[in-house]
């Protein structure tokens, strides 16, 4: 089955991308198709190649990276959401005229549309929040 | 068509299970997952309240999270436990889902 | 699942957006408008339900000057504007709040949960934030 997943909370603070991560990981492994992981709200925050957790600890971010290379995964960041919040893609970095990027790789930034999208498209789309 | 909600916020601290039981139609399915599964502790009033409604829901816990906050066998009877291989199949049995943040 | 094909040969769905938080003191509300909008702008077939704290999102008199936060309780009035008319409104939040239907600032449909439940049931796709 096509399946598309929505992240609303960052990494760390709430279980919300780890939910998600595992379900987006089982889902793939029983053969069904994953339309798209979208990131909102603080969700975004999943996106940036800025983190350095602990050794002993999950790597969140770059655990979605591995997953998206593995699996050809489409890992899209909201604009608005990532603009209000600083992470920003080459493109966005010149356009606003900033001096760093930061977004992960596997991770691409783009509209609100392709939530709506995955809604369209995927027979099921599942939220994990706070 | 029915849907499967999901719960993952403790019923000692918010109001995501009882909002979630008070509209979840029979026939439907509830998973209880993170700080959710405490929903089905023995002896809770959630859990009371859950055995209610298993009467007109099934009603599913995460087994990963059960075990991560140490309740395993300490649940009331007759949820089922699954775990994330579960929790995708109950997505694609299930109409849509209705996550209850 | 509904589907039906419509001009320009898009799909279109019943997508229930379910808002069960108060605004301001988080940012899910306001970000929740936004997806709303852009439901809309695809053409689906777009309902609100408000639930819970939810019920705050529309009330009238909201005032922000001095907070220096975004009010964005107007866009509610807007969303008409949009094809965007169907607001359920949970009768149970209300009554529980002390509020009634005159204190908000859209005209909505007030519902009982086994009718919000009826109405959820039929959706395609179910958005919580």
């Amino acid at each position: 089955m096509k399946l598309a997943v929505l992240v609303n909370e960052g990494p760390y603070t709430h279980q919300a991308s780890d939910s998600a991560y595992q379900f987006t990981k089982a889902a793939l492994e029983k053969g069904h198709e994953i339309f798209r992981v979208f990131f909102y709200h603080d969700g975004v925050n999943n996106g940036t190649r800025l983190t350095v957790p602990p050794q002993d600890e999950r790597n969140i971010v770059k655990r979605w990276s591995e997953l998206a290379e593995k699996h050809k995964l489409d890992l899209v960041i909201c604009i608005a959401a990532a603009q209000r919040r600083g992470l920003l893609d080459e493109g966005e970095m010149k356009r606003h005229g900033k001096d760093a990027s930061n977004i992960a790789s596997g991770f691409r930034i783009s509209g609100l549309g392709q939530l709506i999208e995955a809604g369209i498209q995927a027979e099921r789309l599942v939220t994990f929040g706070d | 068509m029915a849907l499967l909600h999901t719960v993952n916020k403790s019923p000692f601290e918010r109001n995501a299970f009882d909002a979630c039981l008070a509209n979840a139609k029979s026939g439907s399915a509830v998973l209880l997952m993170e700080d959710g599964v405490y929903a089905a502790v023995k002896g809770t009033p959630a859990a009371k309240k859950l055995g209610d409604a298993m009467k007109s829901v099934k009603v599913y816990v995460l087994g990963p999270d059960v075990d991560a906050r140490g309740m395993t066998g300490k649940l009331i009877d007759g949820v089922q436990s699954v775990d994330y291989g579960g929790f995708v199949d109950l997505v694609t049995q299930h109409n849509a889902v209705e996550s209850w943040l | 699942m509904e589907e039906e094909m419509m001009e320009g040969g898009g799909v279109q769905k019943k997508f229930m957006f379910v808002n069960r938080k108060a605004p301001y003191g988080t940012i899910y509300a306001l970000e929740s408008l936004e997806v709303v909008l852009i439901a809309a702008a695809f053409e689906q077939d777009v309902s609100l339900a408000f639930l819970d704290d939810g019920v705050y999102q529309l009330i009238k008199g909201q005032n922000t000057k001095a907070s220096d936060m975004k009010n964005f309780s107007p866009t509610y009035r807007a969303l008409e504007g949009y094809d965007v008319e169907k607001l359920y409104v949970s009768k149970e939040a209300l009554a529980a709040r002390g509020l009634t239907e005159a204190d908000l600032v859209v005209p909505v449909q007030v519902l009982s949960a086994a009718e919000m439940a009826d109405m959820m049931e039929s959706q395609d796709v179910v958005l919580s934030f």
